[in-house]
């Protein structure tokens, strides 16, 4: 039980430094959380550190690959503003 | 008029702070720290980021330590650098605490002028508590004499306030936009506060009250405060003044009031959803309005002053991080280069001091005595121009300039008003970059729009110096009523805005109203 960090990363470190559990490591290209250290935050927190801190939308997922921060939820960005600008792409 | 004289050694009974500056506007001197309380105009007058006088002759610099954020602002992408600290679209190479250390003390070492260190970003100094602080102490330990500052969203402001009391900290700047949430919450989405995103109104209530707090907080300890606001048509332009009033009341030393940049290639939510950013005209009125009603200084600018191009020429190259990671720091001498930046420092105090000697000594402008070229006549009306500007002379191309420095001249002499940018450090690569970079079909299409947008962030002046400037931008700007001048290359600024003057002024260009409908804001 993990999450994950993906591509859309932008190596702000901002998720380190909210991590109980020293989870989360530097490395290119791009930060990733060591699965065997995550805990999802469970009995700690009531929202995923790093989830609740990351900036960058589509970066944290789950382990179904969905993203913790969807399209347009951290920029307040209409999603079909986005695709009319030609950057929404279906979550990886 | 009589302001009170700057000087260094603290007024004392003895030595009376009133002085013989009769004018408000002698050259560069200060005159917006008239009102400052001895104590803070001491720290105030040398120092490279608020003295019109200091910034020529100090240097600082940046280190990008803390990448980290804890709020977002809706004209900001955290794909890039903190947009309150830097221009849009910049990225900076991360430093470790120690890397950083190095790259101080080597340029430090080679750079005697150096005085302040900055740490801004590329994130929130205070989001990286332990970095940020690491840095400090270690700079604290071996370069004590060397300042530092940072700048912060407030958030975590008050959890800090001691600990950067702790440092030998010259001041902080806070971003700070807005005192209402109603308003705040059309400028931050969400920010992170006990371990919770929190959106809305609500974000913005906690983020205020933060900042206020943090800004007591550390003006009761007799840290300098800074307060910068963005301004951001339609959302605070006509609440600014009241966060002017409120942050002055809390004992905010300047207020600095800086131009929302929202371009869509930034990928910023006020950049994709066409927020409009202020002209230069509603800046400046902006600036004008606070600045009734506070100390601001408005040369402070939004910027990475570095002191790696103090020097007019770049020396970035040889402060790479690959040259810096190879240094050793046994390699360099601190005793000695503090000694060094020590009579440095004291070399450039004495100037200063007599240059303001020297002012005093000059009979007052006003008192015009019309057989003596030097003097300016009370008659004649106030001018606005444009500088290219480059360490204090007119040392710009004026296709290079990223930004102009306007300046009023008056019969009361010349003024720094204020800072505006071109289009062209946000226009994108195609042109920022070297014209032969440029492909044929760029050139055919946007040409006219780059000097057009240049020619239209300097409405209202009437001259603008450069030190070189190409034939087409010349006739251009002629037509649009404003007198090109390349004939005070590398001059002294504030001498060669005065030499324009008296010039226009022996030509009798000065005696009623400008050609165009240029600068009518103040009749002289
Ligand atoms: S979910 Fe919690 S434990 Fe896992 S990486 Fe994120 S912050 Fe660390
Ligand atoms: S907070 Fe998000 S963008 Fe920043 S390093 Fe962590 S995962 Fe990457
Ligand atoms: S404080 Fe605002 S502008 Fe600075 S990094 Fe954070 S979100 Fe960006």
């Amino acid at each position: 039980m993990a999450l994950q960090i993906v591509h859309a990363c932008v190596n702000c470190c901002a998720c380190v430094e909210v991590c109980p559990n020293e989870a989360i490591y530097a490395d290119t290209p791009h930060f990733l959380i060591d699965e065997a250290k995550c805990t999802e935050c469970l009995g700690e927190y009531a929202d995923p550190q790093c989830a609740a801190i990351c900036p960058i939308e589509c970066a944290i997922v789950n382990e179904l690959g969905d993203p913790l921060n969807p399209p347009g939820s951290l920029t307040g960005i209409p999603l079909e503003k986005l695709i009319e600008l030609g950057l929404y792409k279906a979550a990886a | 008029m009589d302001l009170p004289v700057i000087s260094n050694t603290p007024p004392t009974p003895l030595t009376p702070s009133g002085g013989g500056c009769s004018s408000s506007g002698c050259g560069t001197a200060p005159d917006a720290l008239g009102h400052l309380p001895d104590h803070i105009r001491a720290k105030v007058q040398d120092h490279p980021c608020y003295s019109e006088e200091a910034h020529h002759y100090f240097a600082r610099m940046h280190v990008a330590v803390a990448p980290a954020c804890n709020i977002q602002c809706n004209y900001c992408n955290r794909k890039y650098d903190c947009a309150n600290e830097s221009r849009p679209g910049v990225v900076s190479e991360v430093l470790s605490p120690d890397q950083a250390i190095k790259k101080v003390l080597a340029v430090a070492a080679k750079i005697p002028q150096m005085t302040v260190l900055g740490i801004a970003g590329p994130g929130d100094p205070l989001a990286n508590p332990g970095r940020t602080f690491e840095t400090f102490r270690q700079l604290a330990e071996r370069a004590p004499d060397i300042k530092l500052c940072v700048s912060t969203n407030g958030l975590n402001l008050p959890q800090y306030a001691d600990e950067i009391a702790k440092y030998n900290i010259d001041h902080v700047t806070i971003t700070i936009n807005c005192i209402d949430p109603e308003i705040g919450a059309k400028i931050y989405p969400w920010i992170f506060w006990e371990n919770k995103r929190i959106r809305g109104v609500e974000c913005a209530r906690i983020l205020i009250e933060q900042q206020q707090k943090g800004l007591e907080m550390l003006t009761a300890r007799g840290i300098l405060v800074k307060v910068n606001s963005v301004l951001i048509p339609g959302v605070n332009d006509r609440h600014l003044k009241e966060v002017s009033r409120v942050v002055k009341a809390k004992g905010a030393f300047l207020h600095n009031v800086m131009p929302l940049i929202a371009e869509a290639e930034h990928g910023t939510y006020y950049g994709l959803m066409g927020q409009a950013s202020p002209s230069s005209e509603q800046l400046q009125e902006l600036q004008d309005d606070c600045s009734g009603d506070m100390a601001m200084m408005r040369h402070c600018r939004q910027c990475r002053a570095d002191a790696v191009g103090l020097l007019g020429e770049d020396r970035g190259a040889e402060f790479t991080m690959d040259k810096i990671d190879q240094l050793s720091l046994d390699d360099i001498d601190y005793a000695a280069a503090m000694v060094r930046r020590k009579e440095v420092h004291d070399a450039i105090i004495d100037q200063l001091d007599q240059q303001r000697a020297t002012r005093r000594a000059m009979p007052p402008p006003l008192s015009g005595d019309s057989h003596d070229p030097e003097n300016l006549s009370p008659a004649w009306r106030t001018v606005l121009m444009a500088v290219a500007g480059k360490n204090g002379v007119v040392g710009e191309h004026f296709g290079h300039a990223r930004e102009f420095l306007i300046y009023e001249a008056s019969p009361g002499g010349v003024r720094f008003v204020s800072h505006r940018k071109t289009g062209l450090y946000c226009s994108g690569v195609e042109t920022c970059g070297e014209g032969d970079e440029v492909s044929a079909s760029s050139i055919a299409d946007e040409p006219e729009s780059v000097l057009d947008k240049t020619i239209a962030t300097l409405t209202g002046c009437e001259v603008v110096l450069c030190s070189k400037i190409g034939y087409e931008p010349w006739g251009k700007l002629e037509a649009s009523g404003i007198q090109p001048n390349g004939e005070h290359a590398m001059e002294p600024i504030e001498d060669a805005v005065l030499a324009v003057y008296k010039e226009m002024g022996s030509a009798g260009k000065l005696a009623d109203k400008p050609a165009e409908s240029a600068s009518s804001r103040k009749a002289a």
